[in-house]
């Protein structure tokens, strides 16, 4: 897995989003949202999601409003306030949507994000 | 019978796991072992791909030492078992050790099927079946370029789809010449493959690979019987799974030609003492390879050690499931293979989306259903299905899109013998017993009925019912504000104010749980603000706001910006509408009169928003709130300046009044009107807080409102001093901040107040409570405190920071682009931008050089 810096833990925002720009090819790449949640013990965690809004059809995700739905992580999307798992994708209002996931880890002060992304397999019965 | 009788279970995948906890149900006493050949207990092979987001192998976790200690269930990992000796009933692990048993449970699952191609065990030619497989898949990828699948089936299509993720340049090969051939008809399977070329994974159907040896530009070389050949440096197969009967084989159970242990009904194997269930088992010479009717076999087997007579009558093998982004799904039979079988299609090229139902010669039944690009109808047509449903008149109109009778199967048109989890068993009675005892919320439901804690597709369906039932039962609604607090908005706003508690996290610590919520967060922010007016975007607040809070301005459909600068009482100079007709210009936004009597102007990208402020500050403007649950526009008429009728000054009042209130956050919008005389050109009876000039001084009307449900505001007061007349609008408005709910206007809270108008009088006029002062007090702190937010923010370098696209990039969003209408620039449709994406037909609006550079 290749990991990519992206930008400093400093840069990041406690309990909130930013957007970051991941280069794949010359010329292309993909919007993050990282969020940097602090927990209750103190700790802190770093997730990284797609920035596109599939609902609301706009790159916004990292502007929504962070938080957790029975103890799962989440974000609430900033124009129609679906709410995505920050660990899944999984939207939590709309069983058929999911925004890709993107590992992410602290190393050395950099936030770095591997462009490997959950597979989209929805469960089937 | 003997509950003391030994039992061994012979694999811990998903559904020997779920065989050991029903067993444990049926017999309290019965001395359980479970052996699990893999290095780890059972685990979810159902989400094995969420490993490549993040997931860890305890994520998955079904169970733990722990669990299985409570349920007093022993057992062991890495222990493979190589022999079963019928005679002396032992099992033998590899290791040498043995088990006794007086029952035997074999769940062994299936192993990836790997084609006999020559070159098939080299290093990075993987399989996609455990969490150690991942783990090699992802160790290979670090070192691949291109991944090729060996399979196009709807496990190769997720594994090309974890290729594609981990960065490689994906191909699938299939032998059949089309994907998924077992659940799609051709149509469907053509429709896939052209969608899923168009993600970016290369498929080559009609393919059979000969043998792999070594590349050129690769590490391996596909070559196929038609002479062809692809280079790829990781091989993945998944061609397939096959049954592990190798135990049955070797205890000479009775196996089938094909493979898969024989059972009957009761999931006993050619041995009465032996059982066989999972994937391993083949029933009437079928293998079902999904997780429900696993479960189904693991409760027939353990119901029947306990003298129960349940029998396994076969299952339902339809999936709905999304692939690379595609919605799939298939019901039943989707080829058309039944008897008289007829089929209806529907195919939308230019959406991409194909729809068949097959249905029976009398067009009475739904027999099968295919369904790509678009799977919202499968809940419905399997509920047909599965439930012999009558089909109506039409059944085409189940699969026509927006057709004006499409028979919506609403949860409650099924019948209470309706299977809605087949995983787990549960049918509609079984949830709506559920709900009359007492569960009333859908996490309630799941835990005591399991539903849609197998493979979670009946979710869909099990909150709909949920709903719906609950709502039949009209289930009162809570207070509580969110999970997150067990208090309502007015009892929070008195704890923060009593406890003069000053951050979010204070409140959460003090008084809540989790982290808080999109719900909570802004509410809190705004109980603050009111309270203690600290600055928005200062660091303990700034994330609780909501995003046009955060930005300051109001988001967009596109993720842009509106910028609306404050234009008190409607009145400016020609000086200042110069400056705004500039800025638009310079920043080609979108400018328009709202209906709030000032300028609206659309269109901003975040990044541009601190540049736009300071040239609107440095002309005197300031924020206009637009954005803010806060003090909107206060809207006046001419009045007595120049209107011949007029009788007060209403433009210089509502100029006072915008300027005393602007920023004050409270639980909704609020909004004003003065009017000079009573033909009440500023509409003031529309408002929160409405105005209107008598010749001897002014009327004060309160919760008005227009939008969704208009509502005449009251007359309050009659003939009021100007003083006068700020110090009820003090009290009311404080008294509205304090008591009502979240996003309650005034209108709405006034008719919730027990006591209604004449208890507000008495309030706010009579000082009933007493609170009178305290409430002008608190009104004047807000007053004196007030900051123009843009002002703020753009006066330190820590705020600047999140106008930013990227944090470390200096780009615009690319998916952001405007066309031209009636002179100014709009957002671009969906489709303007395709068109734009291929050829220059629509103008655009490219930034220039001096707008970047402002
Ligand atoms: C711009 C404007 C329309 C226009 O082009 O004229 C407008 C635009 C919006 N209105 Fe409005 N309203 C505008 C005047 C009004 C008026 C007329 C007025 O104020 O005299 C009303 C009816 C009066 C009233 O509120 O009682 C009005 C009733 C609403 C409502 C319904 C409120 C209700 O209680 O039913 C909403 C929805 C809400 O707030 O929940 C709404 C919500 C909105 C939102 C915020 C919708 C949204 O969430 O994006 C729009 C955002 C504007 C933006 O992005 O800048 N807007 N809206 C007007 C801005 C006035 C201003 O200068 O601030
Ligand atoms: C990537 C992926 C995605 C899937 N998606 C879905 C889906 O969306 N919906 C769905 O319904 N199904 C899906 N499936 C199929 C589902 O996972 C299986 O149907 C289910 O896991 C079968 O359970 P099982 O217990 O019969 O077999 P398994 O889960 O394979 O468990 C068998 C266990 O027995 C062990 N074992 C075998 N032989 C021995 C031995 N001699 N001694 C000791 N241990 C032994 C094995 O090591 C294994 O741990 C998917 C499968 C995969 C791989
Ligand atoms: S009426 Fe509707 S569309 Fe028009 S501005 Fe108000 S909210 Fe937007
Ligand atoms: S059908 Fe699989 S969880 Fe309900």
């Amino acid at each position: 897995m290749q990991w990519n810096s992206l930008c400093k833990i400093s840069d990041l925002i406690d309990n909130s989003g930013v957007c970051a720009y991941l280069e794949e090819e010359e010329g292309t790449g993909r919007q993050l949202a990282l969020f940097k949640l602090v927990l209750a013990d103190g700790g802190q965690k770093l997730f990284a999601i797609d920035n596109w809004d599939p609902i609301g059809q706009a790159n916004v995700l990292s502007r929504g409003i962070a938080g957790s739905i029975q103890g799962e992580p989440v974000v609430a999307s900033p124009l129609y306030k679906q709410r995505f798992s920050l660990v899944t994708g999984r939207c939590l209002d709309d069983d058929s949507v999911r925004v890709p996931v993107y590992p992410v880890r602290l190393h050395e002060g950099a936030v770095q994000v591997a462009n490997v992304q959950l597979a989209e397999l929805e469960e089937a019965c | 019978m003997n509950d003391a009788i030994k039992i061994v279970v012979v694999g811990n995948g998903m559904v020997g796991h779920h065989y050991v906890e029903q067993l444990r149900q049926h017999c309290p006493a019965a001395d359980i072992t479970v052996l699990s050949g893999e290095p780890r207990l059972a685990y979810d092979r159902v989400h094995l791909s969420e490993f490549f987001a993040g997931k860890t192998a305890d994520d998955l976790m079904l169970t733990s030492e722990a669990h299985y200690e409570s349920l007093g269930v022993r057992f062991l990992c890495n222990a493979w078992v190589e022999n079963i000796d019928r005679q002396s009933r032992q099992v033998w692990l590899t290791d040498g050790r043995h088990l006794v048993y007086d029952k035997l449970v074999l769940a062994t699952g299936s192993y990836p099927f790997v084609p006999p191609i020559p070159g098939n065990d080299q290093p990075h030619c993987l399989v996609y079946r455990t969490i150690e497989d991942l783990e090699s898949i992802q160790a290979s990828a670090a070192q691949s370029r291109v991944g090729v699948v060996i399979g196009g089936g709807l496990l190769g299509l997720e594994a090309a789809n974890a290729l594609k993720q981990a960065g490689l340049e994906a191909h699938v090969v299939e032998f059949a010449p089309q994907l998924m051939a077992v659940q799609l008809d051709e149509g469907g399977g053509k429709l896939l493959r052209e969608k899923i070329e168009a993600l970016g994974v290369r498929v080559h159907t009609g393919k059979a690979t000969e043998r792999i040896v070594a590349g050129n530009q690769s590490r391996y070389r596909l070559e196929f019987k038609d002479g062809e050949a692809l280079e790829t440096d990781l091989v993945l197969f998944s061609a397939g799974i096959r049954p592990q009967d190798s135990l049955a084989r070797q205890a000479d159970l009775a196996v089938g030609e094909r493979g898969g242990i024989v059972v009957n009904d009761r999931c006993q194997t050619s041995d009465p003492d032996i059982y066989a269930i999972g994937e391993c088992a083949l029933w009437q010479g079928r293998i079902f390879g999904l997780v429900a009717p696993g479960y189904q076999m693991a409760r027939v087997a353990a119901g029947h050690l306990a003298a129960g007579d349940e029998s396994f009558t076969g299952a339902d093998m339809s999936t709905k499931l999304k692939l690379l982004g595609v919605e799939v799904g298939s019901i039943g039979d989707a080829h058309g293979r039944t008897e008289g079988a007829l089929s209806y299609q529907y195919q939308n090229q230019p959406l991409g989306i194909y729809k068949k139902i097959v249905v029976d010669a009398k067009q009475k039944r739904l027999l099968g259903a295919v369904l790509v690009g678009d799977s919202s109808d499968y809940d419905t047509l399997l509920q047909y299905a599965l439930n012999g449903i009558e089909l109506p008149k039409y059944p085409e109109s189940l699969i026509l899109p927006s057709s004006s009778e499409k028979p919506g199967l609403g949860a409650d048109a099924l019948p209470m013998t309706a299977t809605v989890c087949s995983c787990h068993n549960v049918s509609k009675g079984d949830i709506v017993s559920a709900i009359d005892e007492g569960a009333c919320e859908l996490a309630a439901v799941k835990s005591c009925t399991r539903a849609s804690t197998g493979c979670g597709g009946c979710s869909a369906l099990l909150k709909n019912m949920v709903d719906t039932e609950l709502a039949k039962r009209g289930v009162e609604v809570k207070k509580d504000i969110c999970e997150h607090f067990a208090f309502s908005r007015q009892e929070l706003f008195h704890l923060v104010q009593v406890e003069k508690i000053r951050t979010f996290d204070e409140l959460l610590n003090q008084h809540g749980q989790g982290l808080g919520c999109d719900i909570c967060k802004p509410a809190v922010a705004s109980i603050l603000a009111s309270n203690w007016n600290e600055f928005v975007l200062a660091r303990a607040h700034v994330g609780l706001q909501d995003t046009n809070d955060t930005f300051l301005a109001n988001m967009q459909k596109d993720g842009t910006y509106s910028v609306v600068p404050r234009v008190p009482g409607g009145e400016i100079t020609p000086d200042k509408l110069i400056v705004i007709g500039q800025v638009a210009k310079k920043y080609r936004l979108y400018t328009k009169v709202t209906g709030g009597q000032r300028i609206d102007l659309f269109g901003a990208r975040v990044e541009h928003l601190p540049e736009i402020w300071r040239e609107l500050i440095d002309a005197g403007f300031e924020t206009g709130h637009a954005y803010g649950k806060s003090l909107r526009t206060v809207k006046s008429c001419v009045g007595s300046t120049w209107c011949r009728y007029g009788v007060q000054d209403s433009v210089g009042t509502a100029i006072d009044i915008e300027n005393r209130y602007k920023g004050l956050r409270s639980p909704h919008k609020i909004k004003m009107a003065v009017s000079g005389c009573t033909r009440e050109c500023a509409e003031a009876q529309s408002k929160d807080v409405g105005v209107i000039a008598t010749d001897k001084g002014w009327n004060l009307y309160v919760c008005g409102n227009g939008g969704m449900k208009p509502r005449h505001a009251d007359l309050f007061a009659q003939d009021l001093d100007t003083d006068t007349l700020v110090r009820y609008i003090d009290r009311f408005l404080m008294f509205y901040v304090r008591t009502a709910d979240r996003l309650q206007r005034t209108s709405v809270w006034l008719e919730s107040l027990d006591g209604g108008l004449d208890y507000l009088k008495e309030v706010i006029i009579g000082d009933s409570l007493g609170l009178a002062g305290e409430l002008e007090a608190q009104m004047q702190k807000v007053v004196g405190t007030y900051q123009c937010e843009w002002k703020t923010a753009i006066s330190s370098e820590e705020n600047l920071k999140r106008f930013r696209q990227f944090v470390n990039a200096d780009k615009p969003d690319a998916n952001i682009q405007f066309v031209e209408e009636r002179g100014q620039w709009r957002p671009a449709t969906a489709e303007e931008k395709n068109r734009l994406a291929n050829s220059q037909a629509i103008p655009v609006r490219q930034l220039t050089n001096d707008t970047q550079s402002a």
